[in-house]
C-alpha cells in the first residue's frame, strides 16, 4: 500500500543557485605526485580514490573496495524520487579530500570569531570551553580538552571498548573493519552510499565486546574530541553478544563547515541480545533566510539486528541543513528483535527535509516502532517517508507508526509518504497520522495568559516533540529544546 | 475601573458591536446577558485583544490606561484575564509549567521578581486550598483530554494563580452539569475581592444564582439594551429575550424596576 498525503502546496520555494557556491577552491599543489598536499584537486575518478587511499596509508583490500564502489557509483543515476528540489550538483567540481586545517590557518582566539556565531552559542548555553573548539579556534588555544579526553579513554580501555577514528581503526583493527565494513550498507546500496564508500574521509569506529555495557554515553567523549571529520563521514558501530552502547552524534551548536555536500554512511551491527541506541542532533548550516547556501545532507544510516533478541533504536533531531535526505533504518534479521525510530525534523525558511525510516522485518516475532514529528515553518518543506516491510518468514511481526506534522504559518508544507509491504498474514501494522497547524487559538490562549508569542511557539513545539525528546539522554534533550527555539526564531509574526 | 465608551467592533468586516458603553467599578461583578449573536463573546474578545476583532470606534480604558493600544500579552500583564468559553488544549505542555511561565512572564513585565519552582509550588498549593480543588490537574498537559468540567475548573485555577484585576468569564457555565457549575461558581466566589472586577458573560440566568452580580446588562444587537440589578436576570429568565425583537425595552425596564 502506498498513499500520499499532501498538505498546502509549496509556495514557490525556489532555491537560488547554490551550485555556484560549490567548492571551487584554488589548490596550491599538483596531483598525485604530491602526497603531502592539503587537498585533492576537484574532480572524481580512479586517481582521486587512489590518492585518498594512499594519503591515508590504507591496505590494498580497502583501496580495492573503494575502487569497486567508485565503479558502481559511476553507473548509477542520482536519485530523484525524494520530495526535494535540488539544484544539479557538479560532482566533478568538488574536492573529495581536504586535510584538517593547520592551527595557523585557524582563528587564534574567540575574538576572531564571527560575533553572530558566539551569540548563538550564548543562546544555546554552550559551555565556554566548548565554544572555542566549535568555532574552530586553534587547538592549543582550547583549554582543558586533552586531559578530559584522556580520562575517558582510560576508562573505556579498561572496559574493553574500542572507540577511535575510522582511520585509526583501519590501521589498528583491520580485521574487524574488514569483517563488518559494508556488511550493513553495501557499496552499491544507493547513489550516495556508493559515493561515500569510494571517497569517505574519516569517521568513528566503536566496538563493544561480548557482555560489556559501555560505561558512558559515547557523546561526551566525542564532543570534546571531535576532529573535523569532513564531508564524507563513515561510522561503524559493532555491539557483540549481550553488550550495550549508547552513541550520541552531532552537536546542538552550529558547526563551522566549509563543505557544502555531505554524504555520510553509518552502519550498526547488533549481535545476540545486544542493544544499540544511536542519537543524532543535526544542526549543519541551513542557509540564510532567503535560501542561500546551506549544507546538502545525504545520509545512509542502517542498523542490522543480526542476532536474536537484539535491539536498535534511532533517535534524531534534525534542524539543520538546506536539504536533508535521510532514512535511518533497521533490518530485523534475528528472531525477537526490535527496531525503533524517533524523529523530530524541523524545516524553517527555505529548508527541505525528506526523512523517515525503513523497518525491514525478517525474523520471527519482530517489533518496530516509529514516532515521527515533522515541523514546518517559513517556506520549509517537510516530508516523512517510511517503509514497513514484512518478509514471508517474519511470523508475528508488529509495527506501530505515528506520524505527526505541525505547520507554522501558511507558506510551508508537510507531506507523508508511508509505504507498507506485507508478505506474511500474521503481521499487525498500525499507522496513525495527524497534521495540525499551530492554531491561532493556541497562540492566543498563551498570549492572553501573558506569554510572549515567541515563547508560546517554542512551548507548543516542545510539547509536540515531547515523545521524541524523552528518548534522548537528559542533557541532550535540554539542548535539543533550546536548539528548536533558536531554529524557530522569527518563524511567527 | 473599566470604562467602555461607544464601542464599535467588526468581525470579518461585519459590525457586531454598535456603540456599546459600560462602566465597571472596582471590585464589582457585572453580568452581561443577551441572546445568541448579540455580541457578548465579541465584547470579551475585544477587551482581551484577540486577532480578527477590529475596533472601529470608541474606547476601552482600564484605570485610565487605553487597553486598545496594548498587545494581548500586554493586556494580560496589565491584569486582564479571560476565562475561555472553549479552553484550548496544548498537548505535551505540562499544566503547571505553562502556568508558571505565564505568571513569571507577567511578573517580569511588571518588574516583580520571578518565582522559582519551590515558591511557585507553594503558591499553587495555597490556591488549590482556597478553591477546594484536587491537584490532579497539575500533572497533566494543558487541557489535554480534560472533561468540560475540568477545563472550566482549570480556567478558574489559572485565574486564582494569576490574580487579575479584571476577569472576564466567557460563558463559563456552558456545557457544565449542575455539580460542575456549583464547583466552578464556588471557586469564582472565593476569588471575589475588592481588587478584582469581573465581567460574567452568560446566556442563562442559572449561573447568576451562584455568582450574584452587582449589576446585570442585557446586550442586544451590539448595544446595551437594558441594565439593572441582580433581579433583572431572574425576570429575564421568566420573559426570555423575545421582547428585544419587538423593541419593548421599556417593558422590561419596568418589569425590572417593578
Amino acid at each position: 500500500m502506498t498513499t500520499e498525503i499532501e498538505l498546502q502546496a509549496p509556495a514557490g520555494a525556489a532555491e537560488d543557485s547554490v551550485v555556484d557556491d560549490f567548492v571551487s577552491r584554488k589548490y596550491r599543489h599538483g596531483f598525485v605526485t604530491d602526497i603531502e598536499s592539503e587537498s585533492a584537486p576537484p574532480g572524481l575518478n580512479e586517481d582521486t580514490v587512489r590518492w585518498i587511499s594512499a594519503r591515508k596509508k590504507e591496505p590494498a583490500w580497502l583501496l580495492e573496495w573503494r575502487l569497486k564502489a567508485l565503479q558502481q557509483w559511476q553507473k548509477m543515476p542520482q536519485p530523484d524520487w525524494a520530495h526535494l528540489q535540488i539544484d544539479p550538483i557538479d560532482f566533478q567540481a568538488i574536492s573529495y579530500f581536504s586535510a584538517p586545517k593547520s592551527d595557523k590557518d585557524r582563528p587564534q582566539s574567540l575574538d576572531e570569531v564571527d560575533p553572530k556565531l558566539l551569540e548563538t552559542y550564548d543562546k544555546l548555553g554552550v559551555p565556554l570551553h566548548e565554544r572555542a573548539r566549535l568555532a574552530g579556534v586553534a587547538v592549543d588555544a582550547v583549554f582543558d580538552s586533552v586531559s578530559v579526553g584522556t580520562t575517558f579513554k582510560k576508562e573505556l580501555k579498561e572496559a574493553g571498548v574500542i572507540f577511535c577514528s575510522f582511520s585509526e581503526a583501519v590501521q589498528d583493527y583491520p580485521e574487524l573493519v574488514r569483517k563488518y565494513l559494508g556488511s550493513v550498507v553495501p557499496t552499491r546500496d544507493n547513489y550516495f552510499a556508493a559515493l561515500n564508500s569510494a571517497v569517505f574521509s574519516d569517521g568513528s569506529f566503536v566496538f563493544v565486546p561480548k557482555g560489556v555495557r559501555c560505561p558512558m554515553e559515547l557523546s561526551t567523549y566525542f564532543r570534546i574530541n571531535a576532529a573535523e571529520t569532513g564531508q564524507f563521514e563513515r561510522t561503524l558501530v559493532i555491539a557483540e553478544d549481550a553488550s550495550y552502547v549508547s552513541y550520541l552524534e552531532g552537536c546542538t551548536a552550529p558547526m563551522r563547515d566549509e563543505n557544502q555536500l555531505h554524504a555520510a554512511v553509518v552502519e550498526l551491527v547488533a549481535l545476540e541480545d545486544a542493544e544499540i541506541k544511536y542519537s543524532t542532533v543535526q544542526n549543519w548550516y541551513p542557509g540564510d533566510e532567503n535560501g542561500q547556501g546551506g549544507i546538502y545532507n545525504f545520509v545512509t544510516k542502517r542498523g542490522d539486528c543480526r542476532g536474536d533478541r537484539s535491539r536498535i533504536s534511532w533517535t534524531q533531531v534534525e534542524t539543520g541543513s538546506a536539504i536533508t535526505w535521510k532514512y535511518p533504518s533497521c533490518v530485523l534479521r534475528g528472531d525477537d528483535t526490535r527496531g525503533e525510530f524517533y524523529s523530530v525534523a524541523l524545516t524553517n525558511n527555505y529548508q527541505q527535509a525528506d526523512t523517515g525510516t525503513k523497518m525491514i522485518h525478517l525474523g520471527k516475532n519482530t517489533r518496530s516502532k516509529i514516532i515521527s514529528k515533522g515541523i514546518s515553518a517559513g517556506h520549509g518543506q517537510n516530508s516523512y517517508r517510511g517503509l514497513v516491510k514484512v518478509g514471508q518468514k517474519a511470523d508475528n511481526a508488529r509495527n506501530f507508526t505515528q506520524c505527526d506534522s505541525m505547520l507554522i504559518g501558511k507558506k510551508c508544507g508537510a507531506h507523508t509518504f508511508p509505504y507498507i509491504e506485507v508478505g506474511n498474514r500474521t503481521a499487525k501494522i498500525e499507522h496513525e497520522a495527524t497534521t495540525s497547524r499551530i492554531g491561532e487559538d493556541q497562540l492566543f490562549y498563551c498570549l492572553q495568559r501573558g506569554i510572549s508569542e515567541e515563547d508560546a511557539v517554542s512551548m507548543i513545539v516542545d510539547g509536540f516533540c515531547k515523545q521524541v525528546f524523552r528518548e534522548l539522554p537528559m542533557e541532550f534533550a535540554v539542548e535539543a529544546k533550546a536548539l528548536l527555539e533558536v531554529s524557530l526564531e522569527g518563524a511567527v509574526g | 475601573m473599566l470604562k467602555i465608551k461607544n464601542l464599535h467592533a467588526t468581525v470579518d468586516g461585519k459590525p457586531i458591536l454598535k456603540g456599546l458603553s459600560l462602566e465597571v467599578g472596582r471590585g464589582e461583578i457585572h453580568a452581561i446577558m443577551g441572546p445568541n449573536g448579540s455580541g457578548k463573546s465579541t465584547l470579551a474578545n475585544v477587551i482581551a485583544g484577540r486577532d480578527g476583532y477590529e475596533v472601529t470606534e470608541g474606547s476601552v480604558e482600564m484605570d485610565g490606561q487605553n487597553l486598545l493600544e496594548l498587545e494581548p500579552e500586554e493586556r494580560a500583564h496589565a491584569g486582564v484575564f479571560l476565562a475561555f468559553q472553549y479552553p484550548v488544549e496544548i498537548p505535551g505542555v505540562n499544566n503547571t509549567y505553562f502556568l508558571r511561565a505565564a505568571l513569571n512572564a507577567q511578573r517580569k513585565a511588571r518588574g516583580e521578581p520571578e518565582l522559582d519552582s519551590m515558591e511557585f509550588l507553594k503558591l499553587v498549593r495555597e490556591k488549590l486550598e482556597i478553591l477546594h480543588i484536587e491537584d490532579d490537574l497539575l500533572h497533566r498537559a494543558v487541557n489535554d483530554g480534560f472533561s468540560g468540567g475540568e477545563k472550566k475548573r482549570n480556567e478558574i485555577f489559572q485565574m486564582a494563580v494569576l490574580e487579575p484585576r479584571l476577569a472576564i468569564l466567557d460563558e463559563t457555565d456552558s456545557g457544565l452539569d449542575i455539580d460542575a457549575l456549583k464547583l466552578v461558581s464556588d471557586g469564582v466566589n472565593r476569588l471575589r475581592s475588592e481588587d478584582r472586577s469581573m465581567i460574567v458573560v452568560t446566556h442563562y440566568q442559572r449561573l447568576l444564582d451562584h455568582i450574584v452580580p452587582d449589576a446585570v446588562h442585557v446586550l442586544s444587537d451590539g448595544k446595551i439594551a437594558a441594565s439593572g440589578g441582580a433581579d433583572l436576570a431572574r425576570k429575564l429568565e421568566d420573559q426570555g429575550y423575545a421582547w428585544l425583537e419587538s423593541g419593548g425595552i421599556e417593558a422590561v425596564e419596568q418589569a425590572a424596576s417593578a
